[in-house]
């Protein structure tokens, strides 16, 4: 006991509320957004990032004096923010709800390609002078930059609490929060509200953006999602549009995540935020300064998929597009095939998916998990002496069991809380596959990952490696449709479409959601284990968020729950790109874009859904 | 306990915050009896249904079915035990075909296709949802039969929309497929909470003719109903609520003349208070639908 009092906890406790701080500045963004608009903003870390640039380039390009670069930052992330609210939710109409939080996902991925295309991909420092003198208190000390980001933070919050309560546009704000209707009906312009309060989290995003760069001496292109995950937990915590609450909910991620860096390590930082979020969606959904019971949020289980019939197209034609997607090699160009490949490893990820996201209707942001379970499991089990062929099996079944009781708790979720619960579930599993360094080999990653030889046969070159992943492709296909015409298809969708009035007649929607998973997971895992070998190297980052944002487009491109639409839509979105010079290199642009005009012209897919 | 009774709550009471929406009610219905449950908006009828499916947790009270207790059993263990309900607003699901749809209630009766071993149960199903043995074959075909057969005791309403999804029904075939379905489930009780709800008066006396022809298959049926022309014709025996109590309890006409009832639904004791007053609680006339919605 004596080492652990014997810590600077003066010191955890300072930095602690310095980077709540921040997180609150993202988190008040996120719950203004999410009480106008019901939605979660999932672009605000791109705003974030970039106020960090617009920060680098008013205070270090231009020399301009903190006073001055902190209003222009908030004005540059403001004019972002209000150009999301213009582009990505607007035009939606609010025809679901779940398709906005998709459009802002594209709007982000746009944003920070952006940022990448102007200032590259590496770090750069943002210098700010600060006068050299801290505070000595007690043990610790609090030294200026302490000092500047939380007057900061509390100045942006007293601005804020002037704006809502003190101005017109701030009760228009208050009242469409809690009517938006009845607010309609007495005059007052959403799109005006929702703008507004768009370019308000906008402004304080990029502050928060800023006086981080400031704080680490240091810019990011790449901790965009980050950040923005930390607001969400800081507003689970909070308890989602409650403003105030997310001020506490920041402040108190900041002390979890700088007392649990204090006792276990930096490395464990985000697996702190994530269990918490995790914890508090189970027990307190509503948040932590709920009062009773809150009125329960409406369902929104299928309000995705829009009532369409999806396209059939006639055997025949089926078996044609097989035949030829068969002959592909026979071009004797590798590089196509191998491109054709990879299409083709998504397009057995992204029929997993349909059946969760599509027919079940559990959206989920987090499939990557999947297939970085099975490519570890085949990786590993295969490097430990298990012939390959064992291993995929295994890799599959291991898959299917763990994913099914890693996303449990998610079942019981409903609408954007399957997102947030099944994107803190992806994240979780990489964390855990970061740190659990005596099994996984940590941030060092596999090597050696045998080539894949089933029974003795090569199916590591490029030839036959298409074809087996092809074959899977073909059978899985197969096995799901099959699948979805007998009881369980039915049972499926009856759960996605009212789950209430499934359950009152007979339908355990807990277990019916739990062989969903079991099956996707067993194709997703076979569909990560063949990968990993074919990589021959992978680590946590192999299958990341891209990965499960990528999957999920390829799946809505297609049209919800539809198996062919996947396999179509993964050799267009996966495929499609690498045979293009400039959509590669600009490959987010490229998918964020995608998203976006999918989600706002073709929502229902190319397909239809299921 | 009264002796006999097919399903028999007592005490039930259900407070929200410090409201108490179903105030210590008893409830018997014996087998084969239809018992409508009436009483002004607000009065505790849905709760007190939702209390009995299982849609929501009573706070005091029992409930027995057939001798057995399922006090606050979840809603799918109510379905097993054969509690069939309908809903107020009507919750079929949109992108199901009408075949789907009432397939769903045939659920809890699927044995081939819904193996019943521990642990393996899982792998076991989705195997044999695969491989479709025969006996998953038959059983599936017949229930598809039966489905077609319930489905043509709406005449021709429809059976030639069998697989069309139900967002493209009207409200009416709607109501229908949702009473198809708890009828697939073969119910000991049905359970119907307001089926005319926002029907016109076509579409209201077609679905009276429905639930008559139920009555007549000798079916327990326990009805919430606004509009007392169906109430008077097709009950058994009528329950008045207000407040969350029980005011009168009879034969529908012992109920309609009840004073008490007379004041819930008007605000005033006398019958003479009006005579649109009167009208609307008499049966048979034009403005039996309209009174109190």
């Amino acid at each position: 006991m004596g080492s652990i009092l014997s810590l600077p906890w003066f010191d955890f406790t300072v930095s602690g509320v310095v980077i709540g701080s921040i997180y609150a500045l993202m988190a008040v963004g996120l719950a203004l957004i999410f009480g106008v608009a019901n939605l979660i903003n999932f672009a605000h870390g791109a705003v974030f990032t970039v106020g960090a640039y617009v920060g680098w380039v008013c205070a270090v390009a231009l020399g301009l004096p903190l006073w001055a670069t902190v209003p222009l930052v908030a004005l540059g992330g403001g004019l972002v923010g209000a150009g999301i609210e213009y582009i990505a939710i607007r035009p939606l109409n609010r025809q679901s709800r779940i398709a906005p939080l998709l459009a802002t996902i594209g709007v982000g991925l746009i944003l920070d390609q952006i940022v990448h295309i102007l200032f590259g991909a590496n770090p750069r420092a943002l210098p700010v002078p600060m006068p050299g003198w801290r505070v000595s208190v007690g043990q610790g000390s609090i030294g200026p930059i302490d000092i500047t980001i939380f007057v900061t933070a509390v100045i942006a919050a007293a601005a804020l609490y002037a704006f809502l309560f003190r101005t017109r546009l701030g009760m228009a704000v208050r009242a469409t929060a809690q009517d938006e209707d009845a607010a309609k009906q007495m005059g007052v312009n959403i799109h005006a509200v929702n703008m507004a309060v768009f370019a308000i989290a906008g402004a304080l995003g990029a502050i928060a953006g800023l006086l981080v760069g400031i704080y680490y001496n240091a810019i990011d292109p790449n901790t965009s999602f980050q950040i923005m995950l930390k607001g969400m937990v800081a507003i689970v915590i909070g308890g989602m549009a409650n403003v105030p609450g997310a001020i506490g909910g920041g402040v108190i991620l900041g002390l979890i995540e700088s007392y649990g860096i204090a006792l276990f390590g930096a490395s464990y930082r985000n697996l702190f935020a994530f269990a918490v979020l995790l914890l508090m969606l189970l027990v307190k959904p509503n948040g932590l300064f709920a009062k009773g019971r809150e009125r329960e949020a409406e369902p929104m289980t299928g309000t995705f998929v829009i009532q369409s019939m999806p396209v059939r197209p006639p055997g025949w034609l089926l078996a044609l597009g097989v035949a030829a997607a068969a002959l592909v090699p026979l071009a004797g160009q590798p590089y196509l095939t191998q491109v054709m490949t990879n299409a083709f490893l998504y397009a057995l990820a992204a029929i997993s998916l349909t059946l969760i996201a599509g027919t079940v209707g559990l959206v989920s942001i987090g499939h990557a998990a999947l297939l970085a379970i099975g490519a570890y499991a085949s990786a590993l089990l295969t490097i430990a002496g298990l012939p390959v062929a064992l291993g995929l099996v295994a890799a599959a079944a291991i898959t299917a069991l763990l994913g099914t009781a890693l996303a449990y708790p998610a079942f019981r979720l409903r609408g954007h809380y399957v997102a947030i619960g099944t994107l803190a579930i992806g994240e979780i599993v990489s964390l855990v596959i970061l740190n659990w360094t005596s099994l996984t080999n940590g941030s060092m990653g596999v090597f050696g990952i045998p080539p894949l030889t089933l029974f003795g046969v090569d199916f590591f070159s490029t030839n036959p490696s298409y074809w087996l992943v092809l074959g899977l492709v073909v059978v899985f296909a197969l096995l799901q449709t099959r699948l979805l015409s007998s009881h369980l298809g039915r049972t499926w969708r009856a759960i996605r479409e009212d789950t209430v009035a499934a359950e009152t007649y007979g339908v355990g929607s807990n277990y019916y959601k739990g062989l969903a998973y079991g099956f996707a997971g067993f194709t997703a895992g076979l569909a990560g284990a063949v990968t990993a070998h074919q990589f021959s190297y992978i680590n946590f980052d192999t299958f990341n968020l891209l990965t499960s944002v990528l999957i999920l487009t390829i799946v809505i491109l297609g049209g919800l729950g539809n198996v062919t639409g996947a396999i179509v839509a993964a050799v267009l979105v996966a495929g499609l790109p690498e045979m293009f010079r400039v959509l590669a290199e600009y490959r987010m642009l490229f998918y964020g874009a995608a998203l976006l005009l999918l989600i706002r012209f073709r929502p229902r897919g190319l397909l239809g859904s299921g | 306990m009264s002796s006999g009774a097919l399903l028999s709550a007592t005490g039930v009471t259900r407070r929200f915050g410090g409201i108490i929406a179903v105030d210590g009610v008893d409830l018997h219905v014996r087998e084969g009896e239809f018992l409508s449950v009436i009483g002004p908006n607000g009065a505790g009828k849905t709760t007190l249904f939702n209390l009995i499916s299982g849609q929501d947790r009573m706070d005091e009270g029992r409930v027995m079915l057939e001798g057995r207790d399922i006090t606050n059993l979840s809603p799918r263990r109510m379905a097993e035990a054969g509690v069939a309900r309908t809903f107020q607003h009507g919750r079929v699901f949109g992108n199901l075909s009408v075949m789907d749809n009432v397939l769903i209630g045939c659920h809890t009766r699927l044995r081939a296709a819904r193996p019943r071993v521990p642990v393996v149960a899982p792998v076991l199903e989705i195997l044999r949802a695969l491989i479709r043995p025969a006996s998953v074959r038959a059983e599936e075909a017949a229930m598809r039969e039966e489905v077609r057969a319930i489905v043509a005791t709406f005449g021709e309403r429809l059976t030639p929309r069998l697989d069309e999804p139900t967002y493209a029904l009207s409200y009416a075939n709607r109501r229908r497929v949702e009473i198809a379905r708890a009828l697939a489930l073969h119910p000991r009780i049905l359970i119907l909470d307001e089926p005319t709800a926002g029907m016109n008066e076509s579409e209201t006396v077609e679905m009276r003719d429905i639930v008559d022809a139920l009555k007549r298959q000798g079916r327990t049926i326990l009805l919430i109903e606004h509009k007392l022309d169906m109430v008077m014709r097709l009950s058994d025996r009528v329950m008045a609520m207000d407040n969350g109590r029980v005011i009168a309890e009879g034969t529908p006409a012992a109920v309609r003349d009840d004073p008490k009832v007379i004041e819930a639904y008007l605000g005033h004791a006398t019958i003479g208070g009006g005579e649109p007053a009167e009208a609307s609680l008499m049966p048979g006339t034009s403005r039996a639908a309209g009174g109190v919605q």
